[in-house]
């Protein structure tokens, strides 16, 4: 295997790999396509959780702190979108001026919340991030008096799709003599959007804030005393983890049509973590790979626990969704205990973790 | 004055069951220096099986009281075990590794009990059966229920027996020794593991009988209650600093008392018109509150970071620094 993989003095075979990677990606939504839009739907949702567990993995795996209110983020991303994209201010500005708001915006949240807990590490910054994220929350459901902001619970409905011109993501088009729907539409932005994304995160990695971001995760006193500007550094991943996900939120806002603060509970903060702790904190094709995991895996089953159990009991005893938050939790337990690295483990990571335990 | 006097009255009864929950995360942080995260499930499991056995006696006619008393009394073994069970098969395999592992583990098993409790309980929002007739007594204008007076009782008996188990008996003695250092501690011949799994025992025990007394105030119960009751638990413990158990009882009545004061009042303080800002809405005695008091779970978040910020070893804690 590994033979098959060695591409020095190859370099056509990377190219040719990215070709047959690129070319799976593009015909990807016309094979889903064919099982039903749903599940064209659910890889769009699968995208948007990607995007998220990056974001996430720069705050967690690359500075080492442990974020459980990410979803605020998210949401401040969602809410941006929709009061600039719909009738409840009666405002319609286009999306591409949106997103990069939506992203400034949630950066800004990023900074407010990690500027007060600089000094905290580790679950102290846990506790206080979720709490944080519970009052984005909070203000979300209850801004809807004296003045009406957010619209409460309710939430805001009747969001603008993303358009270019005549050219709507919501509607089917026919392209080049294609049919192609609204959802396969949004893959392909969501993808190229998710690409970007991917790409930054790799060229984060390696660069000198990559590496500054692993000294402060392994030692932070020790960083400081190296010279880096441990509070900038940590400042500046909260604020680049809160705009991935404040893009992710604008587009989430979009692509659904309807947001309310019912879609940005802790739960949904705890998911994103376990996508990258289940893939492997620190390594991005092993966030990519939980993220697909713990989005692929409940739909699936979704489609299969309830057929099988109208024919095992004749009903249906336990609801998919509750069969989905059981395996979450088992499978954050397992895998610290049996591979605390990930599936995919970073090589630092592993290292580390293993010099740790003996 | 009179909103004051209520509102002191409110406050210190919920205050008095958040330090209750507070000792739970208390006790186990200073031990292993391990946030507990799922204490707060445990404290819905007890509110949980209390709700289901109070339900099966009240048709037998059991006097209220003793109905009441034999759902403690299951809800707390039950809450043992389960404390139990998640310090041996999720924390105790941990003990050495990064101290992200066992915070993840521990979200891991909040998950899970949360959601078998949804499965035995169902998603609805239960009715706590009110059996035990409540009385209502005036105190300078606040009124107080026998209610609230039980819980007070009941709460401040616990903490008292907690603290002479920790401060006057061997076994207190172990888990102070153990919580200093645990190697000394082990080679002065205390069985580490066993205090460990008692101190989870006992601090889950207590959040048995927290979550019955939530249960008969409030009224509900629900599979969720224990995220949001355990967070603002976990803030007194933080408040009073965590590790220290007397300052997780001052945390808890203080933040009960601040959450209840801050309810009643930040509608009055967040008026706009009150505060002379000229507004349509403010013509004829009307009112423009920018904050209502469903912002009351605000306040214990608040709490906590402004102490984390600005106090980080709590009110009575001693400096920790790095070690958060």
């Amino acid at each position: 295997m590994t033979r098959f993989f060695d591409t020095r003095g190859k370099p056509w075979l990377v190219w040719l790999g990215f070709a047959l990677v690129g070319l799976a990606l593009a015909l990807l939504p016309f094979a889903l396509a064919q099982a039903g839009t749903t599940w064209v739907r659910i890889m769009n949702y699968t995208l948007l959780y990607i995007m998220l567990a990056l974001g996430l993995n720069i705050v967690v795996g690359f500075a080492g702190l442990l974020d459980l209110g990410y979803i605020a983020f998210y949401a401040v991303g969602a809410y941006t979108y929709a009061l600039l994209a719909s009738p409840q201010f009666g405002v319609h500005l286009p999306f591409w001026v949106i997103l990069p708001i939506g992203a400034a915006v949630a950066a800004f949240f990023g900074v407010l919340l990690g500027a007060p807990t600089l000094k905290l590490r580790g679950d102290y910054l846990a506790i206080v991030t979720l709490g944080f994220g519970e009052i984005i929350r909070i203000f979300l459901n209850n801004m809807s008096r004296p003045v009406n902001i957010t619209n409460g619970p309710q939430g805001i409905t009747r969001i603008d799709p993303f358009s270019f011109g005549t050219f709507n993501f919501a509607r089917p088009d026919t392209v080049l003599g294609i049919d192609v729907s609204g959802p396969i539409k949004y893959y392909y932005l969501l993808l190229l959007v998710a690409l970007a994304i991917i790409v930054v995160n790799l060229r984060l990695q390696n660069s000198r804030i990559g590496r500054a971001w692993e000294a402060i995760r392994e030692d932070e006193i020790a960083a400081r005393a190296m010279g880096i500007d441990t509070r900038n550094l940590k400042l500046l991943a909260f604020a680049m983890g809160a705009s991935f996900g404040g893009v992710a939120g604008g587009m989430f806002s979009a692509i659904q049509g309807f947001i309310s603060p019912e879609s940005f509970v802790l739960v949904e903060s705890i998911m994103v973590v376990s996508m990258v702790v289940l893939g492997g904190m620190g390594n991005i094709w092993g966030v990519i790979l939980g993220a697909l995991l713990l989005s692929f895996v409940p739909e699936i089953l979704r489609w299969t626990v309830t057929p099988v159990q109208e024919a095992l009991f004749g009903r249906m005893v336990v609801e998919p969704e509750v069969i989905r938050m059981l395996l979450f939790g088992l499978a954050l337990v397992l895998v610290m205990l049996f591979r605390p690295a990930g599936l995919l483990p970073s090589a630092v990571r592993k290292r580390e973790l293993e010099e740790r335990l003996t | 004055m009179d909103t004051f006097l209520q509102q002191m009255v409110n406050g210190l009864t919920a205050g008095s069951v958040y330090a209750v929950v507070a000792l739970g995360y208390t006790m186990v942080y200073g031990i292993i220096q391990l946030i507990n995260f799922a204490h707060g499930e445990v404290v819905m499991i007890g509110a949980m099986v209390a709700f289901s056995v109070i339900n099966l006696l009240v048709p037998a006619g059991l006097p209220p009281l003793a109905i009441v008393l034999i759902g403690a009394g299951c809800a707390v073994p039950i809450c043992m075990l389960v404390g139990y069970g998640m310090e041996r098969l999720a924390y105790r395999p941990l003990r050495h590794a990064p101290r992200l592992a066992p915070l993840i583990t521990a979200i891991g098993v909040s998950i899970i009990l949360q959601h078998v409790a949804l499965m035995i309980w169902s998603r609805n929002i239960l009715a706590f059966p009110q059996i035990i007739p409540s009385r209502t007594y005036f105190i300078g204008g606040a009124a107080i229920t026998t209610v609230q007076i039980a819980i007070l009782a009941i709460c401040f008996m616990l903490m008292a027996s907690l603290a002479i188990l920790v401060y006057r008996t061997p076994l207190g003695t172990a888990m102070r020794a153990t919580a200093q250092n645990p190697q000394v501690a082990g080679l002065m011949g205390i069985d580490i593991n066993r205090v460990i799994a008692v101190t989870f025992i006992l601090g889950a025990g207590l959040g048995a009988v927290a979550g019955v007394l939530f249960g008969t105030y409030y009224g509900i119960a629900q599979y969720t209650m224990g995220s949001v009751l355990g967070l603002k638990a976990f803030s007194a413990a933080v408040l009073g600093g965590i590790g220290n158990i007397p300052g997780a009882m001052l945390g808890g009545v203080l933040l009960g008392v601040v959450e209840a004061l801050g309810a009643g009042y930040i509608g009055d303080f967040s008026d706009l018109c009150a505060w002379g800002v000229p507004l349509a809405a403010c013509e004829g005695g009307g009112s423009f509150i920018l904050f209502g008091s469903n912002y009351q779970d605000v306040f214990a978040f608040l709490v906590l970071i402004l102490v984390l910020v600005f106090r980080p070893q709590g009110l009575l804690g001693e400096r920790v620094g790095d070690r958060a």
